[in-house]
């Protein structure tokens, strides 16, 4: 099962023909008739609801690279196109002006935010993670036991993330760099 | 998910929700499914519609109450005593699957002379440490074992050392008036289940049981959980179809984040992360029991993991599917550090993995964060500042970092920390540094989540993400890189394993579709983590990269020699060949959806399902069929993925010292054990006992009826901590019981769904809920304000008085409970209390889990002042 963004123009066509047998009356305007859905000509691109981890399966209808509705997936056989009330608001969770777009920094005592350049930021917090791992670092326990690891620095969530996701984190902040505090939702 | 690891194998949930049709019982416990997880739910209502009783055992009624056929209220804590008496029940009315136990789990098996059980020790088993508050010596939990290693068994069942005679003793004193005395339940209430799951299983029928952290976050909820593996096991519905434990998951990828994961003491695929353990100090005086380096520098905890070979020694196994623990951790440091891992057969790779030397979990770094001595911080969509419990504290903490940085798509209380609060912020007083880099929504970037089912399911990129949004692949990939840059002149060792890191995920391709061309290749980290060949295995000269080499087809690939590399190997088949995704399969059809995603491991959507034949491979019924052997084809078929050794015939039996999987008869279905059998009783891998073992909440209203021992005896208590004050047994200041809950229309502390007017709508504002005895007792009135309080602080809510919620006679006296959600916090367009403000943290032992299903508190009518 599968929406079909041509199912109008097929109604039209069976209504036409109709209209054909007999009939001068046109019951439809011609303004009716050229109505169809926003999402008809849309892409339809295969997604998961974000929420809880029953993994329903969504469509999200695109044109012009925006975003028009997020629909249930009918062919999902976890979910059969059905969505509880937070699945079904997915749209708005990601199409809200409430969104934070650009990076923004607080300094030490500072009383306000201020917008900062993705790149200034990233290169920022990267001296920040050099600086308190090059100060925390321990490779030998007192008794003489290897551990190479730092508690200086801490990570938490993952979650709401994507698999690929939490393999990189754990990955560069474990293997690379030493963290051991690297943790998630799943103890809470 | 310790609870079901140490009883069958793997932490995971053993079916899919989709199976639950199949079901002619369902117990639902710790869960209000119907809505936490609607969608799953609606499986529940099929099965109820072919024919099923469905119980819901809850201190709350709610929807899924309302659709049970039998809902019981019951006081928030005394699970073990419910589950307890219906084992008890079974073993005492021979009403237990006897073929099943016998074969399947480790019924037969006699423990040692030195074991004492709670029956003994009046609470407590054997090799208990009062001043560690620990059991650092559990010796006596194993097996009794014969010259060769080998457990010595007892198929009668009736030595008095078996576990099956054990399991009687221990669970003796619970009793159906121990229901009544404990649970607040009747006794006709509690036979009414007995009754049900024992008439609805069997070779005929299976039953279900479903449970979510309403059994997880107490103190002993792991102990929860077990017992319902017992239940499971006597009944014999493991690895059969209708049957199972449905653990019911609360985010979209939890399950890939433990399995892959972002955990402290696991590596990829459950492998544990190398220790080197400093002994947990005296609960008399310490301040904290984070390890400290240089305390005790004397004393060690656990075997020594300090090269690969001990690592393996310490945490691999001679039989059983765990005897592949060296081709699966050689394969991690390949995956890891490349080439590099290469040197000594993998030793310096493995000496460069950090070590733990305690629990680092994210509740226990909180307090070491508060004391000053975490410096910097990431927060990857996670809102610890009104998602974790005592919450005040965790903001607190916040302000002690000099560093952090949020990735997130709002301006979540975390974020806002420095400048808002529920008590006034002086943000000039706040010194940490903020970074708040805006996140992209799971519509604007591509891969995997892994549901509750442990189904991986790929998503496909819709748009770019807004502005300087971008992916937290993004984030990492190229603060990896930036890190790699600064390091890269440095010849100090500890740098090794940064210089050394492979981290080359380049787009092959142009971006030209996107706005972002600088994303990684999210289809390369996909292939490091199912595993590729480092070397082509018939010409070994021919060396490949994770561009162009070839993909491992599954984890029997995998090989302890260095020519494989594997991120995490349960993940291993979802992604074997360079044009096959199995994560993105979407093919619907047939009754375990086989094309749809990608279950690990090995695709199985029924775990243990060798268990749903007989000894002889024949299943238990025609009704019940799903995995069994062809003895014409000689293997292994059915309706899933066998979850056994596909050509191993029911009669193998073993050699005398045999190893691996050779060491397994072909009747032995949980091959992830080193015997093959479920775990009635665990004899190594939990901190606080071989069965599960009734104590009351940390805070509980009543004196344990069982044991002179109140409340678990190896939980985490901080005890000296003055942040975290505890209500003393008797303390008539606090006599209400919390149970904190979902809302189906929001989102746990609420950064996925405050932000959003039309959820808002639907559900405007904290409430509590409770009952019209206790509101009259209170003078509290339905819509109006009532300010709930505990020794670590002080909410308001909105009234919700309802028969929802019922006062329970229990200890010979009333107990009200009262019912509360969490979703609020002082941020988003929808505004209120912070629930977790009220909650306490001492932690259950083994997962370091709080306890915010079953606390203490007072109410009052009106608002806070």
């Amino acid at each position: 099962m599968e929406e079909y963004p041509l199912l109008p123009a097929v109604v039209q066509g069976a209504l036409s023909e109709v209209m054909q047998v007999g009939s001068k009356v046109q019951p439809f305007s011609a303004e009716s008739v050229s109505k169809a859905p926003r999402i008809r000509d849309a892409q339809v691109v295969k997604s998961v609801c974000p929420y809880c981890a029953v993994g329903c399966g969504l469509n999200v209808y695109v044109k012009d690279g925006r975003v028009l509705d997020i629909e249930g997936n009918l062919d999902s056989p976890i979910s059969h196109g059905t969505l509880c009330p937070k699945g079904s608001a997915t749209f708005q969770y990601t199409v809200n002006a409430s969104r934070v777009t650009s990076a923004l920094y607080r300094a030490p005592y500072a009383t306000a935010w201020q917008t900062v350049s993705l790149n200034w930021a990233m290169e920022q917090i990267a001296q920040r993670v050099k600086q308190t791992r090059d100060e925390t670092f321990v490779t030998h326990l007192p008794d003489g036991r290897e551990v190479n690891h730092t508690q200086g620095i801490a990570s938490l969530g993952g979650a709401t993330l994507d698999v690929e996701e939490n393999y990189l984190i754990k990955k560069l902040f474990n293997g690379g760099l030493g963290m051991v505090s690297i943790e998630n939702q799943a103890r809470i | 998910m310790p609870g079901l690891g140490t009883s069958f194998g793997r932490g995971g949930a053993t079916t899919f929700p989709q199976d639950l049709v199949n079901s002619d019982a369902i117990l639902i416990m710790g869960s209000n499914m119907a809505e936490a997880h609607p969608v799953a739910f609606a499986n529940v209502v099929k099965a109820k519609e072919r024919g099923a009783k469905v119980i819901h055992v809850d201190p709350h009624f709610s929807r899924t109450s309302a659709l049970a056929n039998l809902f019981i209220p019951t006081r928030a804590g005394s699970d073990i005593v419910f589950l307890g008496a219906l084992i008890h029940y079974l073993l005492e009315n021979h009403a237990y699957f006897h073929d099943y136990v016998l074969s399947y789990t480790n019924a037969a098996t006699l423990l040692r002379e030195d074991f004492r059980d709670t029956e003994d020790l009046d609470g407590l088993f054997s090799g208990y440490d009062p001043d560690t508050e620990s059991y650092p010596d559990q010796g006596s939990w194993d097996y009794q074992r014969d010259q060769a290693g080998q457990p010595v068994i007892d198929l009668t069942l009736q030595h008095p050392r078996c576990v099956f005679q054990v399991l009687k003793r221990h669970f003796a004193r619970y009793t159906p008036e121990m229901v009544e005395e404990v649970c607040g339940v009747s006794r006709e209430d509690w036979l009414k289940v007995a009754q049900t799951l024992a008439a609805n299983s069997g070779r005929e029928r299976t039953s279900a049981i479903c449970y979510a952290v309403g059994w997880t976050q107490q103190s002993k909820g792991v102990q929860i959980i077990r017992a319902a593996a017992i239940l499971q096991m006597l009944l014999g519905n493991m690895g059969r179809p209708g049957g199972g434990i449905m653990a019911l998951r609360g985010h979209a990828s939890i399950q890939g984040s433990t399995d892959v994961p972002t955990l402290y003491d696991l590596l990829g695929g459950y492998m544990p992360q190398p220790a080197a353990l400093l002994p947990k100090q005296g609960t008399t005086h310490h301040s904290t029991p984070m390890a400290t380096e240089g305390a005790h520098p004397k004393a060690h905890v656990g075997p020594s993991q300090q090269t690969l070979q001990e690592y393996i020694q310490a945490n691999g196994s001679k039989t059983g599917w765990w005897s592949n623990l060296p081709a699966y951790i050689r394969s991690f440091l390949q995956a890891w550090y490349g080439e590099a891992a290469n040197v000594e057969n993998g030793e310096q790779a493995y000496r460069w993995i950090p070590k733990i030397t305690g629990d680092h979990s994210h509740l226990v770094t909180s307090y070491t964060m508060l004391d000053g001595k975490v410096k910097g911080y990431f927060l990857l969509g996670q809102n610890p500042a009104a998602g974790s419990t005592n919450a005040k504290m965790q903001r607190e903490a916040l302000k002690q970092l000099d560093w952090m940085v949020v990735r997130d798509l709002y301006e979540v209380e975390s974020a806002a920390f420095w400048h808002h609060g529920v008590e006034p912020v002086d943000p000039t007083t706040v010194k940490t540094e903020v970074f708040l880099l805006p996140a992209a929504a799971s519509t604007e970037k591509e891969g995997c989540f892994t549901n509750t089912q442990r189904l991986i399911q790929w998503r496909d990129k819709a748009i770019d993400p807004p502005g300087d949004a971008r992916s937290d692949l993004w984030f990492i990939y190229h603060l990896g890189k930036r890190l790699k840059e600064l390091y890269a002149s440095s010849a100090d060792p500890k740098d090794r394993p940064l210089q050394a890191l492979q981290w080359d995920y380049e787009h092959p391709a142009s971006q030209a579709q996107w706005r972002i061309k600088d994303e990684p290749d999210d289809l390369l980290i996909l292939k490091e983590i199912n595993g590729y060949y480092v070397k082509s295995s018939e010409h070994p000269e021919e060396v490949y990269n994770l561009h162009n080499a070839p993909h491992v087809a599954s984890f029997p690939a995998l090989k302890a020699d260095g020519s494989t590399a594997c991120g995490s190997w349960i993940y291993s088949g979802v992604y074997p060949t360079a044009e096959n995704n199995r994560a993105a399969a979407r093919n619907p059809e047939g009754y375990t959806f086989q094309g749809w995603g990608f279950a690990w491991p090995a695709n199985r959507r029924i775990l243990y399902n060798r268990a749903s034949a007989d000894p002889d491979g024949k299943p238990w019924s025609e009704r019940k069929k799903y995995i069994w052997w062809d003895s014409e084809e000689k293997k292994w078929t059915g309706f899933d993925t066998p979850d056994f050794p596909l050509n191993k015939p029911p009669d193998y039996i073993p050699q005398p010292g045999a190893l691996g999987m050779d060491a397994h008869s072909g009747r032995d279905p949980f091959l992830m054990k080193p015997d093959g059998k479920a775990w009635l009783f665990v004899p190594k891998g939990l901190k606080d006992g071989p069965l599960p073992t009734h104590y009351e909440a940390v805070e509980a209203p009543l004196k344990n009826a069982l044991y002179r021992q109140q409340s678990n005896p190896t939980a985490l208590y901080f005890r000296d901590r003055t942040d975290n004050k505890l209500v003393q047994l008797g303390d008539k200041h606090y006599p209400i019981v919390v149970t904190t809950y979902r809302l189906t229309e929001h989102h746990v502390s609420g950064p996925m769904s405050r932000w959003m007017p039309w959820l808002n709508a639907l559900q405007p504002a904290l409430f509590a809920e409770l009952s019209p005895e206790l509101a009259a007792e209170r003078g509290i009135r339905h819509g109006g304000w009532l300010t709930i309080s505990t020794p670590r602080g002080e909410i308001e809510a909105r009234a919700l008085v309802t028969r929802r919620m019922t006062p329970l006679r229990a200890g010979g006296r009333t107990v009200h409970q009262i019912g509360l959600p969490f979703h609020w916090g002082f941020q988003g367009k929808s505004r209120g209390s912070i629930t977790n403000d009220l909650a306490h943290m001492v932690l259950e032992p083994n997962v370091s889990i709080e306890e915010a299903k079953a606390f203490l508190c007072e109410i009052r009518a009106g608002r806070l002042p």
